[in-house]
């Protein structure tokens, strides 16, 4: 019997994990009935040997499927060995991994068995199980189903901390072309439908304290990046629509790992594009927190992000005639988008100069990649550097080869 | 200068802090009792701890500190980083004679160097946090040992009772020979001499859980299949999880 877990367990975690998203935080749940577990703080617990952050068990109910969308692992056509797993091993896996640190919750998702509906309700009924007579606190992030029912969604919502539907390609066109079972419109309504419910429930909130929480850490999504020829600018205003019209709290980039000779898509052995993964997720980080608009970092002259520099010191070389920035006087809007500084280090520094005025040494101890920031900043000691060209910065920066600006693989990564 | 000893204790700390004012030590230098060799040269003072004189100093330090910056102290003093009694004693200095608060002064190096410590601290407590693995025995005890850079079980108490309420646990620190337990209700410090029981590797196993053998063997298989050979990225493996905790981590471990 433990063999056949075990076999189980080999099978849907290895076709879950292409899914990139592993977050586990933006939900408060507290472990307020002497139960097991909180989901407060996004832990990772262990780093998979190509430096993702394990978070979550990350499992299928099954990969059996009936749709044949090309880019998938799972999909009919495809020849691999099914497993599914019973409602219970599920639960049983979690409890037994979160009681040993091993985890912070559950993601599951699923191949689609028989139809939508069949198969969300059994996901919907590990998460009941594990919330109602397990008593269990800690993260539970389900995939929702293209085309199940409303109710359905609603009861996914009441247990789930996060609910999320993968558009994976980026575009109608593509997904037209490589899933054709697969509608658009199915993937977004149940979104909007989510949406609508959680925003509803954030009103309801307020009046009754003791209403159920729906979902607290909100829907994500994540596209698949170099599968098909859409440009950065047509993804990143992608994700610009989902979290302005839909309030996603996260959109995921997943770089395309050939798992298929299907001549739609790129052949078995091409490399899978991390550098414009990396790249499309700094772009992601200045939408959020960085306060860019989406026009300020690709345009339709530009619609490719440079794969050399990131994003944010792209824009700083288009723009030029915004700098230097005085380090002691800026605000502090504009103190974050200063390449080498990140959100903060621009705190740090807007505290810092109530005391004293600062100079390049007090940058350098708060830790600022000052040889990146000295292009851009003036301070109460470093001398005015002439201006250069935008060119010419380039190949200074780039020319300093410090390992700090190769491209680093993670997309939980925090290089500004 | 003249050596100020003190016992170690957080009220210790603070009696010296007291004393120092109290008998206008010129120069001192905080040393725990026993922790290095008494100066040949200049004084020597000893504390003893009194919560009242303790009491003083921290209520003085409340009213000019932000809270938290008043539990960096606290997390300061458990670093055991040399000479911290004195970068905290100067730090105290400058907050009390200061107008405003001093305690985002960034461009002082006392300020900076606790910052770092605290982030340092910081750190450590979130590696504990999210690499300690639980064994489970018979009798439904959940236990970890652990081997902390700095002294920050007590910083992870809340997190460990806050999540595993219905459950037993024990996280051991076997550097420290001290651990936390909580046995339902409550956490408390522990003090027994585990060392021996917890090398003993095979009566060990025989206390465990009949499936705690099958739970492991199914975590290192997850851990191991949801791995995406072709972004293999050892370097950045080992940037998040530094060889040296891998002892602890199950998955790390053969089967
Ligand atoms: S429906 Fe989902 S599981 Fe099925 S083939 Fe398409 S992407 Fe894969």
């Amino acid at each position: 019997m433990s063999e056949r877990i075990s076999e189980k367990l080999t099978i849907l975690s290895d076709a879950a994990k292409y899914d990139v998203s592993c977050a586990s935080s933006g939900s408060d749940r507290k472990n307020e009935n002497k139960g097991l577990g909180n989901a407060s703080n996004g832990i990772c617990h262990a780093y998979t040997e190509d430096g993702r952050c394990v978070s979550l068990l990350k499992i299928l109910l099954t990969n059996f499927c009936i749709y044949d969308c090309a880019y998938c692992i799972s999909r009919k056509s495809n020849d691999i060995k099914r497993a599914a797993f019973t409602v219970q091993e599920v639960v049983d896996l979690t409890m037994n991994f979160y009681r040993r640190n091993y985890i912070e919750g559950l993601f599951l998702s699923s191949g689609i068995f028989k139809n939508a509906d069949y198969t969300m309700e059994r996901l919907v009924l590990v998460a009941k199980k594990l919330r109602t007579e397990h008593r269990f606190n800690g993260y539970i992030h389900l995939k929702t189903i293209p085309g199940a029912s409303d109710e359905l969604m609603q009861e996914a919502a009441l247990y789930a901390d996060r609910l999320s539907v993968n558009v994976e390609m980026p575009t109608r066109e593509s997904l037209r072309l490589l899933a054709p079972d697969k509608n658009r419109n199915d993937m977004l309504k149940p979104m909007r439908y989510i949406d609508k419910a959680l925003t509803q429930n954030q009103e309801e909130k307020k009046l009754f304290k003791k209403a159920p929480t729906l979902a607290p850490a909100g829907q994500s999504t994540q596209m698949v990046i170099g599968a098909t020829p859409e440009t950065d600018l047509q993804i990143l205003y992608m994700s610009h629509f989902f979290y302005q019209k839909i309030h996603l709290k996260r959109v995921y980039y997943s770089g395309y790992v050939p798992v298929s000779n299907d001549n739609r898509l790129p052949a078995m052995g091409t490399p899978v594009p991390f550098i414009r993964e990396n790249r499309l997720y700094q772009a992601d980080w200045l939408m959020r927190f960085y306060h860019f608009r989406v026009d300020e970092i690709v345009s339709p002259q530009e619609p490719l992000l440079d794969a050399q520099i990131d994003p944010k010191l792209s824009w700083a070389l288009r723009n030029l005639q915004l700098f230097p920035v005085d380090i002691n006087t800026a605000d502090y809007m504009l103190i974050m988008r200063i390449p080498g500084i990140g959100i903060q280090s621009a705190r740090k520094i807007c505290e810092a100069r109530k005391f004293s005025r600062l100079g390049m040494h007090h940058l350098q101890k708060i830790g600022i990649a000052v040889n990146r920031a000295k292009y851009f900043i003036t301070t109460s000691d470093a001398p005015v550097l002439k201006d250069y060209q935008p060119m010419q910065i380039k190949e200074f920066i780039l020319n300093e080869g410090s390992s700090k600006y190769q491209p680093n693989f993670s997309p939980q990564l925090k290089l500004f | 200068m003249q050596t100020v000893l003190y016992d170690s204790s957080f009220e210790g700390f603070f009696t010296a802090v007291f004393e120092i004012y109290e008998y206008k030590i010129k120069d001192p230098d905080i040393q725990q009792q026993g922790a290095a060799p008494v100066s040949l040269f200049g004084g020597q003072h000893t504390v003893h701890t009194d919560i009242a004189k303790a009491t003083r100093v921290i209520k003085k330090l409340e009213e000019k500190l932000s809270a938290d910056a008043f539990a960096n102290i606290y997390r300061v003093l458990l670093s055991e980083q040399p000479g911290m009694e004195n970068v905290l004693f100067r730090y105290i200095q400058y907050a009390l004679q200061a107008t405003q608060s001093i305690e985002t002064d960034y461009s002082h190096p006392d300020v900076l160097w606790i910052q770092q410590v605290v982030r340092k601290m910081g750190r450590e407590k979130h590696r504990m946090e999210a690499f300690i693995r639980f064994l489970k025995t018979k009798d439904g005890l959940f236990y970890a040992t652990v081997e902390p850079d700095f002294n920050v079980l007590p910083l992870i108490r809340k997190h460990f009772e806050d999540r595993y309420a219905d459950q037993r646990w024990l996280i051991y620190d076997t550097r420290r020979k001290y651990g936390l337990y909580y046995d339902l209700h409550s956490v408390t410090e522990v003090t027994i001499d585990f060392a021996a029981t917890l090398n003993d590797k095979a009566s060990l196993r025989t206390l465990h859980d009949e499936q705690e053998d099958l739970y492991q063997s199914l975590w290192r298989t997850y851990f191991g299949s949801t791995n995406i050979q072709a972004r293999r990225n050892m370097k950045l493996h080992i940037q998040h999880m530094p060889r040296r905790y891998w002892k602890y981590l199950t998955e790390k471990l053969p089967g």
